[in-house]
């Protein structure tokens, strides 16, 4: 099973035609993704990677029938390609570009629900159903199929934790890197309910970070709603307050979005804290085996 | 890009919003030349980055030109929650009424921009959503459609009895919303607005927090960008891609991504040490960045070790190891280095730093990492 991508996805990378777009097609090409369009607007015709390339998304899905996008393209004129891909019926929109304007993403997110299509990112990683599709610009072979769910803020430190996983016997279902701005299009709980219910899924990773309060509200839906076990780990505690690091999103504004907050409010909802990265895989082992 | 005061009354005042006329000041000479001409009495602000100025006396009323001379020597001389004041505003004091909150804020749970009023103005917010929530009246803005003009006038009668000043306080709270969205803020409030005894309406004080990713399309913000407070460094730092925070401890960090620095900050502290800097050298580090990350780095004199914590996703792990032996070549590196690269191309990066010869301390696990970064500092 796993969550939002697998073997029935059909990919669409816009920007295609970039050092990146380019670089992370073929990657992902490797991983074995079914990457069947490439879109910039003025290149169509061409082929990247022996990839089609297109004008426009909807040109693209008319003729290869991609159902996910991954967008590639500069923060100024990311947040029209999000829009575009909405607008062309794609149900799954992964966003890696960094630095889109927060009133950009307003009104942004508010149009990809209008449209009934779902939002991960942006500035995220992107998302990986080990052995089956790989979305984004995750290093595939870190990651293992089995039964931990990963949902991230952030991709490197994602990366630490996943390769502790992985070694210590625990696969995933789906790892996804949901981004570190204020406004994200899929946010914790969203996920937790998708792992919630998925079979293959027996327990999730949950790594958070300071600013904000979607922990917050991660805890309080843990709590209420989530059988499988969770195990946390939260980025920031020696991060000094009104300063961004680096995420747009990371920064504790006044008195709100500490971790010492986050974790407090973790441990109270019955979810363990790993103090360390490594930490997570051990308290998820302990946590399936009980 | 948080803009003091002074910037954001200026910013408020295109926008339509009443201000009081205001003189920028860096320094008593500058004062004593002009302290004749004001009209007395007015008050004296200091201008720093940081909340609670009023509280640490950065905020002071002079009737006469002895004293604003006085007052503004003594806040000149002041330092508030560790800054030095650089500047300060003085203008005219006015004959308060009754003081308001009004503010905008790009609001991470609902995804939208919220209003917030509140008649409980001129005190921190945060410690009135705390103390008296029930003060604060809120409102959710549409991001395509903007407040509506009978929004403003709901959230002005909910502060305000006098239908002539709740009028004025709609008209200031549209206003605040053009600016709050002209100006791609993420946070713009009127703290406080005042009514005044001959009847006015006026913002005292305001705060601008401009999004960092829109200012590319607001040149005429750079102008107000405060280079009195920036850090050198950081700023130097961002103009190279990186992202740089100065800390006070005394162990380098150099990490790629930044939840991965902030967890390595934080691992150092968990095992007894403490973080110099937090440093995120980005995604697809060039060798160029590493070699500036390095020189960043050595710049803070109480450097006593650094490790360079590197998780090679688009990172190439080569690239870093390049930049490494480049940083070495150029320049004088006197403090042990800790290297943990893991990731793509990890190999041909172990295999590059192995033959260059160089004193790097290597380890394989993060924990190892901070481990050794902090026992080498604590021996030098």
């Amino acid at each position: 099973m796993a969550i939002l991508v697998g073997k029935d996805t059909k990919l669409v990378v816009q920007g295609i035609t970039g050092r990146d777009g380019s670089f992370h097609t073929k990657l992902m090409l490797e991983y074995g993704t079914k990457v069947v369009a490439g879109v910039t607007p003025g290149k169509g015709g061409q082929e990247v990677h022996g990839v089609p390339v297109f004008d426009t998304v909807e040109e693209a899905v008319k003729a290869t029938g991609a159902n996910t996008s991954v967008i590639f393209v500069p923060a100024k004129f990311a947040a029209d390609a999000i829009m575009e891909a909405a607008d062309a019926g794609i149900q799954l929109i992964v966003t890696i570009t960094e630095g889109i304007p927060v009133h950009d993403m307003s009104k942004v997110v508010k149009f990809v629900r209008e449209k009934g299509a779902r939002l991960i990112g942006p500035n995220c990683p992107g998302l990986i159903t080990p052995g089956e599709a790989k979305v984004g610009i995750l290093p595939g072979q870190i990651f293992k199929r089995g039964p931990i769910g990963v949902i991230s803020r952030s991709g490197t430190l994602t990366y630490e934790i996943v390769s502790h996983l992985t070694a210590a016997g625990l696969g995933q279902s789906t790892a996804i890197g949901i981004g570190g701005d204020p406004i994200i299009g899929t946010r914790f709980i969203d996920l937790l309910e998708m792992f919630e219910n998925d079979p293959e899924t027996e327990g999730v990773a949950l790594i958070g970070e300071i600013g904000g309060t979607d922990e917050q509200e991660a805890a309080a839906y843990i709590k209420k709603h989530m059988s499988k076990p969770v195990v946390a780990f939260i980025a920031g505690r020696t991060a000094p307050a009104e300063k961004r690091m680096g995420h747009a999103g990371a920064i504790i504004s006044g008195s709100s979005g500490t971790a010492e907050e986050k974790i407090r409010v973790f441990e109270e909802s019955g979810v363990k804290v790993a103090q360390v990265p490594e930490e997570v895989a051990a308290l998820l082992k302990e946590a399936l085996s009980k | 890009m948080k803009l003091l005061e002074y910037a954001s009354k200026k910013v408020l005042s295109e926008y339509g919003i009443p201000v009081q006329e205001w003189t920028l000041v860096r320094s008593v000479d500058e004062v004593r030349q002009m302290a004749e001409s004001f009209e007395f009495p007015v008050v004296v602000k200091a201008q720093v980055p940081v909340g609670g100025r009023g509280k640490a006396g950065g905020v002071k009323l002079a009737a006469n030109a002895e004293e604003l001379i006085k007052h503004t020597t003594d806040i000149l001389n002041m330092e508030i929650k560790g800054i030095k004041v650089k500047k300060v505003l003085i203008e005219k004091a006015a004959n308060i009424e009754k003081e308001f909150y009004i503010g905008v804020v790009m609001d991470r749970k609902s995804q939208k921009p919220v209003v917030m009023v509140s008649s409980q103005g001129g005190v921190d917010i945060e410690e009135v959503a705390r103390t008296n929530p029930e003060a604060i009246h809120m409102l959710t803005v549409d991001p395509d459609r903007g407040i509506q003009p009978y929004q403003a006038r709901w959230l002005a009668f909910k502060i305000l009895e006098d239908k002539n000043q709740a009028r004025a306080a709609a008209s200031v709270i549209m206003k605040l919303y053009n600016g709050f969205q002209s100006v791609d803020a993420q946070l713009a409030e009127i703290n406080p607005l005042v009514t005044t005894r001959e009847g006015d309406i006026l913002a005292l004080d305001a705060k601008i927090l401009v999004d960092d990713n829109a200012l590319y399309r607001h040149p005429e913000l750079e102008e107000l960008r405060d280079m009195d407070y920036e850090d050198p460094t950081e700023l130097e730092a961002r103009e190279a891609g990186l992202s740089y925070v100065k800390l006070d401890g005394y162990i380098g960090c150099c990490v790629n991504g930044a939840g991965l620095a902030m967890a390595t900050m934080d691992i150092i502290k968990h095992y007894g040490g403490e973080p110099a800097n937090f440093l995120d050298v980005g995604g697809s580090s060039r060798p160029e960045k590493v070699l500036k990350a390095m020189e960043l780095i050595l710049r803070d004199p109480n450097v006593r070790s650094i490790y360079i914590n590197i998780f090679g996703g688009i990172t190439r792990c080569d690239d870093v190891a390049k930049g490494l032996i480049e940083a070495f070549s150029q320049m004088e590196i006197p403090v042990p280095v800790v290297v943990r690269l893991t990731g793509t191309n990890e190999d041909i990066a172990r295999e590059m730093l192995e033959n260059s010869g160089l004193p790097l301390i290597t380890a394989t696990t993060m924990s190892e990492g901070a481990q050794k970064a902090i026992e080498l500092a604590n021996r030098s």
